[in-house]
């Protein structure tokens, strides 16, 4: 007997909504396995991880303080896959929208006003897309892999962040430690509930559905289908391919920049050498577990910032490493990979004889 | 020793690790298949290498871990890209991620053990030969093992059949179907190859570079090493000259630091991603030198047809 792959006539639709659904069966299951190896009570493991988290008011509140960078982060990213265009340095666009966003605290300390608030978000966003502009423009005007040099600029803008706080942005009475000065007043964003929950959450929620609608009833989501699927027909309707990578670029990574202000303004009132835990890469994977769907990206953004709360709990709990997050985000991504074969292909098994003709090349 | 000679050496030790992932990635782009999970595969070897090697004591079973840490990712891999035909891109962003958390979960319990390094290379009286003697015949076995590797893949790409049908897989997966090569079976095997030296460079930075387990101490080179691939246009010989560069701007940085100029050190620890961006701009500024060696199929799943 022998398994083969056979391409389905259309792309099943069943499929694309089963399968991030069997992805994550696959990834609790093999979870649970990593934990039985380890020793540890593979159920009650599970249970903390991604139930737990939903049992008490505190720790929803810290669940969507955590969805709200990879939503917004991750509907920039759904857009720019879907246009086939690889920007995966959202984190680095994270620290830039983050120190631009910062320069009006610390630089203009005395400026209290809600439009010093406003400035701050606009510059974060703006911080990031001119980040994200260093690729698109490697991309357009010379054809450097925007991979390579995405990721690169990653490692540049951490250091460049160390260095600020190190160095020139540092508290001058911070007691030497790597920090700016805490933001205050109108530099941060209104908080409310148990003083965790944050205006960016509401930001990153009426992002996802402008982009929902912008990506389903207007000409620009069409044009990002099309590029992204079939450039050379794209080409043909006058969509131009140059204008998609710098148009992918700037909103990827002005939301990025957005959300690492938001982290910067809101959970941690200030600049530090850490500003986030890879939520930029993290938010691939909501972006793939969202099926590319800005109001699918906020499920998996939920999804995703559980995980993190899980992994904080298994380790306090049973003594688990907290690496076990990164662990469950990266087999979930290579689970919806493996299950996304299944909208565009159909199993099915040969018996002796068809497989012999079958498997050799014709 | 002379200064100059402590130089080179280092030059030397850093990069090994970017030349052994490199002519790995090679042969796989070669064979027509994109693996971005470099850095996964590095770290898994690092990680795999230093256990093997701090459990047992000996440096080489930890070579022989890493080496198979590696191997197992590809073949993830290359199950998903090969097998069910996945998108290469994500998928090896995907290995990636998990090499990174795997890693980690594993080496949580030997950080700040000590390690066990890999011996250099001692021949009675060539090694103690004035200039030339520390540099030629008394470096670690990686860095031979690293130039054989890369002659290897040079002559054998060029001059052995197994080379040509690489080759041919990757420039056009269809044609050589028809003609009857297995181009799954090829490209698998290019991936695994592509693994072994991704995880031996990992387990460089382990057993040789750093003796210690160091979260993420592969530190991007999975990366720069797939610039490298694309910055030599595919050319082994250009590949290795161009990780000897790599490794001079990842020492001169770290020199340039010791040396306390008034420099501040994140500027000199950014020279080699900055460098790894300015190196791919100027070869693709040149169109005519990096289009003509690109695989054609690179990057593009197949299915057989029947």
């Amino acid at each position: 007997m022998q398994i083969v792959l056979e391409k389905r006539s259309q792309a099943s639709s069943w499929m694309n909504v089963m399968s991030p659904v069997l992805a994550i069966s696959l990834t609790v299951i093999m979870g649970g396995l990593i934990f039985a190896t380890m020793g540890k009570p593979p159920l009650t493991a599970l249970y903390l991880y991604f139930i737990d988290p939903l049992t008490s008011w505190w720790s929803i509140e810290e669940v969507l303080v955590k969805a709200g960078p990879l939503v917004l982060i991750g509907v920039g990213l759904a857009v720019c896959f879907k246009a086939n265009v690889w920007n995966i340095g959202a984190e680095g666009q994270l620290t830039a929208g983050a120190l631009m966003g910062a320069m009006v605290p610390i630089l203009l300390g005395d400026w209290q006003s809600p439009w010093a608030l406003v400035v701050m978000l606009l510059l974060g966003a703006l911080g990031g897309a001119m980040f994200a502009f260093i690729p698109a423009w490697l991309k357009t005007r010379f054809g450097v892999n925007e991979i390579l040099t995405s990721l690169m600029l990653v490692y540049i803008a951490q250091l460049l962040l160390d260095w600020m706080v190190r160095g020139p942005w540092k508290d001058p009475h911070g007691y030497n430690f790597p920090k700016s000065v805490a933001f205050e007043g109108w530099h941060l964003l209104p908080m409310w509930g148990d003083g965790r929950m944050h205006l960016g959450l509401v930001i990153a929620l009426v992002v996802a559905l402008v982009l929902y609608w912008l990506m389903r009833n207007n000409l620009k989501g069409f044009e990002v289908r099309v590029v992204g699927s079939a450039p050379r027909a794209g080409a043909f309707a006058g969509f131009s391919q140059t204008k998609m990578v710098w148009f992918c670029f700037a909103l990827s990574g002005g939301l990025a920049g957005l959300a690492g202000l938001i982290e910067v303004a809101g959970p941690i009132g200030q600049l530090q050498p850490h500003i986030s835990p890879s939520y930029g890469f993290t938010a691939i994977i909501v972006a793939f577990l969202g099926r590319l769907n800005p109001l699918g990206v906020v499920f998996a953004g939920l999804l995703l910032a559980v995980s993190y709360i899980g992994g904080e709990g298994v380790q306090i709990e049973l003594g688990i490493s907290d690496k076990t997050t990164q662990v469950f985000q990266g087999m979930l991504l290579f689970f919806i990979l493996m299950c996304d074969t299944l909208i565009l292909y159909r199993v099915r098994y040969l018996s002796g004889t068809q497989a012999n003709t079958a498997g050799e090349p014709s | 020793m002379s200064a100059y000679e402590a130089i080179i050496l280092t030059i030397i030790t850093a990069s090994t690790p970017l030349l052994l992932a490199a002519i790995g990635e090679l042969v796989v782009e070669r064979s027509g298949v994109l693996n971005l999970g470099i850095e996964g595969m590095m770290v898994m070897g690092a990680v795999c290498g230093f256990a093997a090697a701090h459990v047992s004591g000996s440096a080489w079973l930890g070579v022989i871990a890493a080496v198979m840490g590696g191997v197992a990712m590809s073949l993830l891999f290359a199950l998903l890209t090969q097998t069910l035909i996945t998108n290469q891109v994500a998928t090896g962003l995907a290995i990636t991620m998990l090499g990174l958390g795997l890693s980690g979960l594993i080496g949580s319990d030997f950080v700040g053990l000590p390690g066990v390094k890999l011996a250099n290379v001692s021949i009675p009286w060539l090694t103690e030969l004035p200039y030339v003697g520390r540099l030629v015949f008394g470096q670690d076995p990686l860095v031979y093992v690293s130039i054989g590797l890369t002659v290897g893949v040079a002559y054998g790409l060029k001059h052995t059949r197994w080379g040509l049908i690489i080759r041919a897989v990757g420039q056009s997966h269809s044609s050589a179907h028809a003609l009857g090569y297995r181009v799954i079976a090829v490209r698998y095997a290019c991936i695994a190859f592509g693994g072994a030296t991704s995880g031996l460079a990992g387990g460089y930075l382990s057993l040789v570079y750093t003796p210690q387990w160091i979260e993420n101490m592969t530190a991007g080179r999975g990366w720069i090493a797939l610039a490298l691939v694309v910055f030599s246009t595919w050319l082994p010989g250009r590949l290795a000259a161009g990780a000897y560069l790599f490794g001079g701007v990842w020492i001169l940085g770290l020199y340039a630091q010791a040396m306390g100029l008034g420099i501040p050190s994140q500027l000199l620890s950014s020279l080699p991603y900055v460098a790894t961006i300015l190196a791919l701009v100027v070869i693709s500024t040149n169109r005519r030198l990096s289009v003509i060696n690109t695989p054609a199929s690179l990057g593009q799943g197949f299915v057989p047809d029947r």
